[in-house]
């Protein structure tokens, strides 16, 4: 197959206030006719500045190309003016970007901004035009696209607007199509149908795919070859069978070692640390086993949201948030809730310590019902059970400095005395594996890592019992990630945590839990031991969802085939409205499946 | 962010921390020299140079600039330089006392308004309320009806002072309200504030440590057009006669005094509009600097 594009000698710096920094090092690599390239490496090393520099859509006050070359259809493109590269740029090469939300306007309909580009490009009327826009949409698979293209973006979800981004960028047949983690942002059913609508389009454009992730289960699903960066240079390239069977460089083989397999875990009962590579880590990974005494338990919480309007902001509806949910967690054990976004998996942890208040239910805490208790012993039975936040840019406040954000539950609680609050605080540091000159500094010096460790040590402070762990990793790097999570459980043998995880990776999920609820539409709609849920899943959502997650092995690929899940309902009711209550059905031991109509 | 952090880097104090980033921002260092200059031409001044600012010499009067009057004289005959600088304290001392007052209802109902939702209706009517008022004839009539008590209570000087900068300040808080309010609605969203909420923090103090320290910002680009407020407005209202008294210099009432004559010596209307500029640009330079150094992240590695 001839070469399409290539890249030669690339070298990119950036310019910031502290100095020139190299972000791509003297990177080389081509594209063929027909195939698709995968991309991967970890976040900040380089790999949106290339997609941006074969575009040249760099910001050119900061990132200049220094030196190389980069050719497309044996003719040099990067010292074209932009006027010449107006009749590649989404013509020839087009892109997609990683969020959906954003990358349309939001003043024209979605028909307009399809027919907008081939109207440029191709210089047809406007009937023409919008004629083509009509068929692309229906090429993405958009269902009625007569009416849809009437639409404005805000009515479309997110899985559609990515479908209608995607119309876009092929709406001149374009030879490349360069797509920027075009998955990142969404649900993973969502994910697996436009990774099949991608795999499908090319086969049937030819159009060549640059296809750029962190995540090494989407690259294996997807690519022909792989190129893989680490801070700015490629240390590795090969067929996509090469790296994933037969990795050769250390960076390679530490990533593949760090990324939770979905699978992996089906022979063993009980989940245990990962086998990281390099970092000297030569710990005895063993199971956890954990304890059959329950710690908390819940019972019929149901968490609704008001939506007010009108003149006097009475309720006019409510969302149904979570609906009816009991379960119970054990002592060093750990439960965890899956679902897709807005499922109201994060409700439910945040109605447990009542950040939300849930409009009726138990929660028991050691025999204690929380929901009972006054605002101020709320706040004593807080002290025993401890969030950790999806964002560890977002949770620490960026204007103290991190002394003082782990001392603050000590201080809460009564605990003033600085020579305790200096030992206490050191020996937390410890735990989470932070030196102890890191407690003067601002949560800005830190990296994603480092702020999770940080928010994890803050949930320590006071030595609670349950911790409730928000899509604690979902934010970080895969090598971070593994680290994180290995934290988490090692903590949780040393110290008989109990975890609520709630996440949406489903292979996360089956690293650390020893029971798995799935959540859709704020039921649980199937609970049991992580085994039973993962080999034999009896709801259909659960089994839809473990079909549509990518696992990181170019041997089992399930983007072949088209896929159509059915879009999430909405959940706002009027106020008439009264679901029914959630009934299980016990088809093992401890392993329930809703039997109520929940929607799916 | 990178990993290959500096572990072994010296704990330093935060008062040298914000003082180095200040330093490096040359604007905001320029900014400052140049306001603390005019503070202390205006403190010092008047006690070092020969004349008084109401001493009348009808002989000299209308002079220009000379050695012996560098900003000429007016009218009756009085120092310019001296009245600039008679001025200046009250101008400096009006807008500085008006702009804390201004911030600190503007922030108070502000943040209450953002983090209380129950609170949120009733105070951002209460500003919608003030912002639809007209604004002079609401200082005339303050000025009409405090004027004479305040007078009594104090002497006309300070009473003026003092109504003064209360009409200003309960007039000008309410754009500060509404930007605040918008900060920490988003803020209270944000996990940190949910992460102390969990973590037992009380409300008093999530808004202590958490809220207020990351709204500054805002505050700061309020105070700094604050203080150009005060000053502007208590311009406006000397220029319309009802500040202070006639013989009791302000920039505003120098400017005013100076329009009528324009045509013949427009020097006059010069230095005191030059100085009420300066002033505003100055702390405008000095606030950016400020709150580019109150945060960390701003700061050098």
């Amino acid at each position: 197959m001839s070469t399409l594009l290539s890249v030669n000698n690339l070298n990119i710096e950036a310019h910031t206030r502290t100095g020139v920094v190299q972000v791509v090092k003297d990177l080389s690599f081509s594209i063929r006719k027909g195939e698709t390239l995968g991309v991967v490496g970890e976040s900040g090393c380089g790999k949106t500045v290339t997609a941006l520099s074969i575009m040249k859509l760099l910001p050119k006050e900061t990132l200049k190309i220094s030196s190389g070359n980069i050719i497309f259809n044996n003719k040099a493109i990067n010292n074209l003016s932009d006027r010449e590269l107006e009749n590649i740029r989404g013509n020839e090469i087009s892109m997609i970007f990683q969020e959906p939300m954003t990358s349309l306007n939001p003043l024209f309909t979605v028909g307009e901004q399809v027919a907008e580009v081939v109207r440029r490009h191709k210089k047809v009327s406007k009937e023409r035009a919008w004629n083509r826009a009509i068929e692309l949409l229906d090429l993405v698979k958009i269902t009625n696209p007569e009416k849809k293209a009437l639409d404005y973006p805000f009515q479309l979800s997110g899985g559609q607007r990515q479908r209608v981004m995607i119309a876009v960028a092929l709406a001149c047949e374009p030879k490349i199509l360069i797509a920027d983690e075009p998955t990142t942002a969404l649900d993973v059913t969502i994910q697996a149908e436009i990774l099949a609508l991608i795999n499908r389009l090319k086969d049937e454009t030819g159009t060549a795919v640059m296809f750029i992730t962190h995540d090494m289960a989407v690259v294996a699903q997807m690519a022909d070859r792989v190129i893989v960066l680490y801070p700015g240079e490629k240390v590795e390239e090969g067929t996509v069978h090469e790296i994933f069977n037969n990795p050769k460089h250390e960076y390679t083989k530490s990533l593949l070692a760090a990324v939770p397999k979905l699978g992996e875990m089906v022979r063993r009962k009980y989940p245990e640390p990962m086998r990281l590579i390099g970092k000297g880590d030569t710990r005895i990974v063993k199971p956890i086993i954990g304890t059959d005494e329950p710690i908390l338990s819940v019972k019929k919480l149901v968490t609704r949201y008001s939506i007010r309007g009108g003149l006097f902001q009475r309720i006019k509806a409510k969302v149904h948030a979570v609906e009816d949910i009991s379960f119970t967690i054990m002592k060093g054990k750990t439960l965890s809730l899956v679902g897709e976004s807005g499922c109201g998996k994060s409700t439910v942890g945040r109605s447990l310590i009542r950040l939300v208040e849930p409009a009726s239910g138990e929660v028991y805490l050691d025999g204690q019902n929380i929901l009972d208790l006054t605002v101020k012993d709320v706040r004593d039975a807080r002290s025993k059970i401890q969030m950790v936040f999806q964002d560890p840019f977002a949770s620490l406040n960026p204007q103290r400095p991190l002394f003082d954000q782990v001392a603050e539950p000590l201080r809460n609680y009564g605990i003033f005395r600085l020579e305790e609050l200096q030992k206490r605080i050191g020996d937390l540091f410890d735990r989470v594996k932070l030196p102890r000159s890191f407690m003067k500094r601002y949560p800005h010096q830190l990296s994603g890592g480092q702020r999770q460790r940080i928010a994890i040590a803050r949930a320590l402070a006071l030595n609670p019992k349950v911790i409730i762990a928000d899509e604690p990793v979902s934010a970080l790097d895969v090598s971070v990630q593994a680290q994180v999570l290995n934290l988490m459980m090692e903590l949780q043998v040393d110290l008989g945590l109990s975890f609520l995880f709630i996440s949406h990776d489903m292979a996360v999920v089956e690293r650390v839990s020893h029971d798995v609820g799935v959540m859709y539409l704020g039921r649980l709609v199937e609970i049991g031991p992580r085994q039973a849920i993962f080999r034999n899943p009896h709801h259909p959502y659960t089994k839809d969802l473990l079909k549509a997650v990518p696992i990181a092995d170019p041997s089992k690929r399930n983007t072949e085939r088209e896929m159509n899940f059915k879009p999430l309902p909405s959940p706002i009711h009027d106020l008439t409205h009264d679901p029914k209550p959630s009934e299980y059905k016990k088809v093992a031991k401890d392993h329930y499946v809703l039997t109520t109509d929940c929607g799916y | 962010m990178t990993d290959n952090l500096n572990i072994n880097a010296k704990p330093r104090s935060k008062i040298k921390d914000v003082w180095d980033q200040f330093k490096s921002h040359k604007g905001a260092l320029l900014g400052a020299i140049i306001f603390f200059s005019i503070v202390l031409l205006v403190m010092v001044g008047p006690f070092i140079w020969p004349f008084d600012a109401n001493q009348i010499d009808i002989r000299s009067r209308n002079q220009g600039p000379s050695l012996l009057h560098p900003f000429g004289t007016d009218q009756l005959g009085r120092d310019t330089l001296a009245r600039m600088m008679a001025g200046g304290r009250t101008s400096i001392a009006v807008g500085l006392a008006a702009m804390a007052l201004s911030l600190f209802f503007g922030s108070f109902i502000g943040v209450t308004a953002g983090f209380y939702k129950r609170l949120d209706g009733v105070l951002m009517r209460f500003t919608d309320l003030f912002l639809s008022l007209p604004l002079l004839p609401l200082l005339l009539v303050m000025m009409l009806l405090f004027r004479e008590p305040l007078s009594e209570a104090y002497g006309p000087e300070r009473g003026m002072f003092v109504l003064i900068v209360v009409s200003i300040g309960i007039t000008s808080w309410m754009p500060t309200a509404r930007i605040v309010r918008a900060d920490v609605l988003a803020l209270k969203e944000r996990e940190f504030v949910l992460a102390a909420k969990a973590s037992g923090t009380s409300d008093t103090f999530i808004i202590l440590r958490h809220i207020m320290p990351n709204v500054l910002s805002p505050i700061m680009v309020s105070a700094t057009l604050g203080i150009a407020n005060g000053i502007i407005t208590e311009s406006a209202l000397s220029f319309l006669g009802l500040g202070f008294p006639p013989d009791f210099p302000t920039w505003g009432r120098l400017l005013n005094d100076a329009v009528d004559y324009l045509q013949q010596f427009p020097e006059r209307v010069f230095w005191p509009g030059l100085a009420i500029s300066l002033t505003v640009l100055s702390i405008n330079y000095l606030g950016d600097g400020l709150r580019d150094a109150l945060d960390p992240r701003m700061r050098k590695r």
